[in-house]
């Protein structure tokens, strides 16, 4: 993985000058793992070229589509997604799925309504709910892992789970209106002469961490690994078993920060939040360019798959005369291309 | 003894019963089947009735599951199959007439099949992994539901279509009998032919069967087809009941209770092996659960709660990793209690 910026065709003086005898067999090894390099991004490019052309079909069709708000009214209405999808993105690179993500999510809308209206000071609140969502997705790795069985199955369980403890907490809408949370849903920080909230603040950070665990860290590789072959990483002495686990586990409590996001976002804590979000955030990773087989995919990616949902929904928005449920449509056909596009690569790599 | 304790479907039977004995804490006549005006009256019988499309789903669920594969995107085609059926009889004048029915249906479980197929093809022919390529139309498959009824529910006035979810025949209702039809057919279809043996190849390993010559291809674009029939079928079921078409909320989240009744019944996600009479079990132990739930008036919603402990219970009894665990920690206190024992007898 170190010789990837020196091949990457974006650094080519890197590339140490070569003896005359061996330029040539240089040159055809240089040359396949440039193409190799080059084609690890292309899910990842396609996404990008993606967006453009949407970004630019809005600009073209609609008026004030161009102001910069409109991006940012994207990443604000989506911020909790993002921190889920971050989430998600670990768990699809080890090769596992993570169906709980979206009653994970109301679920801890709910505790922060129910403890905020027992009167609990708001950074108790917070830390607790962080702990329950870590705690749960912990306790689903040590299922899937220790007991051996399908990630789907005790997701799914997780999925039930905790979705019926939201209703056991309360079957109706529990308003929130905490002063700490009102501030968070209602300032804004200006950007020039835009705005964003808080909420786009916290998910920045949460993507960064995530990008730079997974490019950067030890754990981030060990997932890479797993996701490209359990066996081998097994051989190769890597802790499986520990990051195995720690991927549900972070997916748990980028959850429960998105489910914290969702309060800020709502003022309101609803068994029926985020119902079917797990398919957003698994849709977004997909179309970012993650293989769901896992072992290929960046954070980045997911970021791109996030904007373009929401570009799908705001050019919805702006046409007024298409219905919504013609964004079910559109993500279905762009999860098809998507992944068709992913086949062919796959298919093309040796 | 042990013969019965190892066999495959004793937990998921034990369960079940259990579940039903559970009932007559709360409703003492929970049993009692009677006989009003030709139609059998009961619990029992509701839960059979409405588990039906359940079943068929799950039906279909366990053979795609036997290929190795998975399907997200019944509750969608049964939403799609359900709204199209609605969609043509509620423009017809004579709403009652059977023709119109018969055409309403056919019109319903053909596009069934052909979304089904379509599935198929994405995983048989392009090699999409099934979890990605029914995702897909689950995804879509809402929206052009939606598409169809225009966003709205459609409700007809069709006594004839009403019968499919809610009529009675031979004193049985007529969505049991649909779906008891259909899971005999698919038995004898199955296992007195080779068609069941070749649907666990092709699960155990695609590869070598299709080196054995296996058309594995065909059989599992064929397999997609049907489970596409049975959730078009379901679908005409759980419209008929209701008489109106939603197609927000038609066959919602039916899809992980498919799979949850086939986990449930033995056939493991892996494929390679299948038991429909499981998968019928399974099924029939969800809609008890959610019956249960109902008289017993806890809140509805919180069935999940225990659906979820159902599952976890269920997986893990059937788990090897977790049975050999549980084994040996049964087997270590004993040379711990013997250790003390003998250091005291040696000092």
């Amino acid at each position: 993985m170190s010789q990837t910026p020196l091949t990457s065709p974006s650094a080519p003086d890197a590339r140490p000058v070569n003896p005359r005898t061996a330029a040539a067999a240089d040159e055809v090894i240089d040359r396949k793992r440039r193409t190799l390099v080059v084609r690890k991004y292309v899910p990842v490019l396609g996404t990008l070229v993606l967006l453009c052309v949407m970004y630019a079909i809005g600009i073209a069709n609609y008026e004030n589509f161009y102001n910069t708000q409109v991006l940012l009214n994207i990443l604000i209405d989506n911020s909790f997604l993002l921190v889920v999808a971050v989430g998600m993105t670990f768990v699809i690179l080890t090769g596992g799925i993570d169906l709980s993500v979206g009653s994970v999510v109301a679920l801890t809308t709910m505790v922060c309504a129910v403890t905020l209206e027992h009167g609990w000071p708001a950074p108790l609140v917070m830390i607790s709910v962080l702990v329950m969502g870590a705690t749960l997705g912990l306790a689903m790795g040590c299922v899937i892992h220790y007991f051996e069985i399908q990630p789907f199955i005790v997701t799914l369980a997780g999925m039930f789970l905790a979705r019926g403890l939201c209703y056991v907490i309360s079957t109706s809408s529990i308003p929130i209106t905490h002063p700490t949370w009102t501030t968070m849903s209602q300032t804004r920080i200006p950007i020039a002469s835009f705005s964003i909230t808080p909420s786009v603040l916290i998910a920045a950070v949460v993507t960064l961490i995530g990008a730079v665990v997974l490019a950067w860290t030890r754990l981030g590789r060990t997932v890479y690994a797993i996701g490209g072959n359990v066996q081998s990483a097994t051989l190769m002495g890597l802790p499986v078993a520990r990051t195995k686990i720690a991927v549900y586990l972070i997916s748990g409590l980028c959850s429960a920060i998105g489910g914290l996001l969702l309060s800020f976002y709502m003022s309101s804590g609803d068994p029926l939040h985020a119902v079917g979000l797990e398919l957003d955030a698994i849709a977004a990773v997909v179309i970012g360019g993650t293989i769901l087989t896992g072992g290929s995919g960046y954070v980045a990616g997911t970021v791109l798959g996030i904007i373009v949902l929401g570009l799908i929904q705001t050019i919805i928005t702006f046409q007024g005369t298409l219905s919504s449920w013609w964004t079910r449509i559109f993500i279905g056909a762009l999860l098809f291309l998507f992944v068709l596009l992913q086949r062919t690569v796959i298919r093309r790599t040796p | 003894m042990t013969a019965i304790l190892r066999h495959r479907l004793f937990w998921p039977v034990l369960a079940l019963v259990l579940l039903l004995l559970s009932n007559l804490v709360f409703t003492p006549g929970f049993f009692t089947v009677e006989l009003r005006q030709g139609h059998l009256y009961g619990s029992l019988i509701d839960i059979l009735r409405l588990s039906s499309p359940l079943i068929l789903v799950a039906l279909g669920m366990t053979l795609v599951i036997a290929t190795g594969g998975i399907d997200l995107s019944v509750g969608s085609v049964m939403a799609v199959s359900g709204a199209l059926a609605c969609l043509h009889i509620s423009g017809q004048p004579d709403q009652g007439a059977l023709s119109t029915v018969l055409t309403a249906c056919a019109l319903g479980v053909g596009l069934a099949i052909l979304l089904g197929a379509w599935n198929g093809f994405l995983v048989a022919v392009v090699g999409l992994q099934p979890i990605i390529a029914t995702l897909i139309l689950m995804v879509a498959g809402r929206g052009l539901a939606q598409l169809i009824t225009k966003g709205q529910i459609i409700t007809v006035n069709s006594p004839a279509y009403r019968f499919i979810g809610a009529g009675y025949w031979l004193t049985f209702p007529f969505a049991v009998i649909i779906a008891a039809v259909v899971v005999a057919l698919t038995v004898v279809l199955t296992r007195r032919t080779a068609l069941g043996l070749l649907v666990e190849a092709v699960g155990g390993n695609p590869r070598a069967s299709r080196l054995a010559g296996v058309g594995s291809r065909r059989l599992t674009w064929g397999v997609y087809a049907f489970t596409g029939l049975c959730a078009g079928i379901a679908g005409l079921m759980a419209t008929a009941n209701v008489s109106s078409a939603d197609g927000n909320a038609v066959g919602n989240l039916i899809e992980l209770n498919a799979i949850l009744a086939v986990v449930i019944g033995g056939t493991s996600l892996a494929g390679g092996r299948f038991s429909i009479a499981g998968t019928v079990i399974g099924a029939l132990l969800i809609q008890t659960l959610d019956t249960t739930i109902y008289t017993t008036g806890i809140p509805a919603e919180t069935t999940q709660l225990f659906k979820a402990l159902v599952v976890i219970v269920i997986c893990l009894v059937q788990s090897p990793a977790f049975r050999s665990k549980v084994a040996r920690l049964r087997r270590r206190p004993r040379p711990r209690l013997a250790a003390p024992v003998n250091a005291e007898a040696s000092t």
